[in-house]
């Protein structure tokens, strides 16, 4: 095992992953597997917290290498508590990605990681902002990241629709990643969604042999 | 090249060498040989919480290369008193440092806050030393005791990232003994049965990786005490020769004896008085 982050890509213990955050109407959905991986064949956590919550509404999901993505979740949590301490309110989603995209920009030689940052913030309502690895910030309606969303960008193209319901929102994202984990060999374990809206934030888990079956299994 | 530094040195490990390395390997190679690796501990090593705690096990052999280097090392390291202990692969030179640094953070940091140390604080000074230097560090440790929150287990890996689990194997032999784990891991096993659970993942990894080998340690940690099993199992024991490879004296027959004196002659003679006042 020790051998192993020499040869990979990615160094050490690598989220080889699927993450996904769509908006629907009222809130923002953010998912992720929970397989954490070290080389192309060893699974080191199956169940990996991919899913940080960074402040009341905001959550984050990250991919790349798992040390780095802690590294800046952490301090990007304490940057955030700050912020909205000084400001005496609830940070914007805008300003947590923004503090994520400082880091990553900054560091971008040394880190390996790129983060979803999602929530709902009292402004502009429920928001997607991609982080990528080199410091791109990029706000989007829905997103799909990691080493398993290119075997998902025609079904997500083809099956999102604005303003969904929350029924809605949870079925596509699920599909979504069932379909990533079943074609991707470092995504996989249990699917992991947060639904952020005003009110609340609901932590749904679907275990493996809860998710939808497609025609070839 | 010499370089006085007027500043005080600060803490840590020093990477001035790393450039004289880098040079003195290149033309090393160039002549064929090859510089001299430092000494991995490939390894298995396992820890699960059972109903009562945490056990930490560890196989006892150190590698270099091909060569087995310590055929009895310690792989379990004692943090503080209030039962963390924390077991770790990797390079033989950087366990032992981390484990100093560590133990003496730990120590410093409780005296500070007044309070008995949490596994979650060694874990997470742990972490980030080992960011800090960006895997350059090559130890991956399993961080394991009791403390106000219960039994807890962490393992960390060289990069720093780290991960919160019931049951946790790591090192070269890990693959086989988190096959041993995942058939037979209950949640709130008793003690012997964990033991045994332990001692046999440890042994899957011995019998079944080529860096593991000689004894298994256990260290078993709870609330109220730390028992430290050296030497719990030895699954494999040295075998027992079947002949000698001596032979009496008067063996081999003598045919011819023959002596030739050396003559020595002075050369030359100084004396050098000593000047003992």
């Amino acid at each position: 095992m020790d051998s192993h982050h020499s040869y990979s890509q990615v160094k050490g213990v690598s989220t080889g992953t699927t993450i996904l955050a769509v908006k629907f109407n009222g809130g923002v959905i953010i998912g992720s597997d929970s397989r954490a991986s070290m080389g192309e064949s060893y699974v080191s956590s199956k169940t990996i917290n991919k899913l940080i919550q960074v402040h009341d509404r905001i959550f984050c999901c990250i991919a790349g290498s798992l040390a780095d993505a802690q590294a800046v979740t952490k301090m990007a949590k304490f940057q955030l508590s700050f912020h909205s301490i000084q400001m005496e309110s609830p940070p914007l989603v805008k300003a947590a990605a923004s503090i994520m995209r400082e880091l990553c920009y900054n560091n971008k030689e040394e880190l390996q990681a790129g983060f979803i940052t999602a929530g709902w913030d009292r402004k502009k309502g429920p928001q997607i902002y991609v982080v990528s690895l080199g410091g791109m910030l990029l706000s989007q309606p829905f997103t799909i990241g990691g080493s398993g969303s290119t075997y998902i960008y025609g079904y997500v193209d083809a099956k999102f629709k604005p303003d969904m319901s929350l029924e809605e929102a949870i079925q596509f994202s699920t599909n979504a990643l069932a379909l990533a984990m079943g074609r991707d060999n470092v995504s996989g374990g249990v699917v992991h969604l947060v639904v952020i809206t005003e009110a609340e934030v609901k932590h749904v888990v679907v275990p493996g042999n809860k998710l939808p079956k497609f025609h070839d299994e | 090249m010499l370089n006085i530094s007027t500043k005080t040195p600060t803490g840590g490990f020093s990477f001035e060498n790393t450039r004289r390395n880098a040079v003195l390997e290149a033309n090393l190679s160039e002549k064929g040989y090859s510089a001299p690796n430092a000494r991995k501990t490939g390894t298995t090593i396992a820890g699960l919480i059972f109903k009562d705690g945490v056990i930490l096990g560890a196989d006892t052999r150190a590698t270099d290369d091909m060569v087995v280097a310590d055929k009895n090392c310690m792989k379990i390291h004692y943090i503080s008193l209030s039962e963390t202990f924390f077991t770790l692969p990797g390079v033989a030179a950087d366990a032992d440092v981390t484990t100093q640094m560590m133990s003496s953070n730990v120590e410093l940091h409780s005296l500070s806050t007044g309070r008995p140390p949490l596994v979650a604080m060694v874990t997470r000074q742990l972490k980030q030393m080992l960011f800090r230097y960006q895997g350059h560090i090559g130890s991956s440790l399993i961080v394991g005791g009791v403390d106000v929150n219960g039994p807890q287990l962490y393992s960390i890996y060289p990069h720093g990232s780290y991960d919160k689990l019931p049951f946790l194997t790591m090192g070269s032999g890990a693959a086989s003994a988190i096959s041993v784990f995942e058939d037979r891991y209950k949640p709130n096993m008793e003690l012997e049965e964990a033991k045994q659970l332990v001692r046999d993942a440890i042994t899957a990894g011995i019998f079944c990786d080529l860096g593991s080998g000689s004894n298994v340690d256990l260290c078993v940690i709870t609330d109220k005490t730390v028992d430290y099993l050296r030497g719990y199992d030895q699954p494999v024991q040295k075998g027992m020769r079947g002949g000698t490879y001596r032979y009496k004296p008067g063996t081999t027959a003598v045919l011819t004896k023959t002596v030739t004196p050396l003559p020595l002659d002075v050369v030359d003679e100084s004396v050098q008085v000593m000047d003992t006042e």
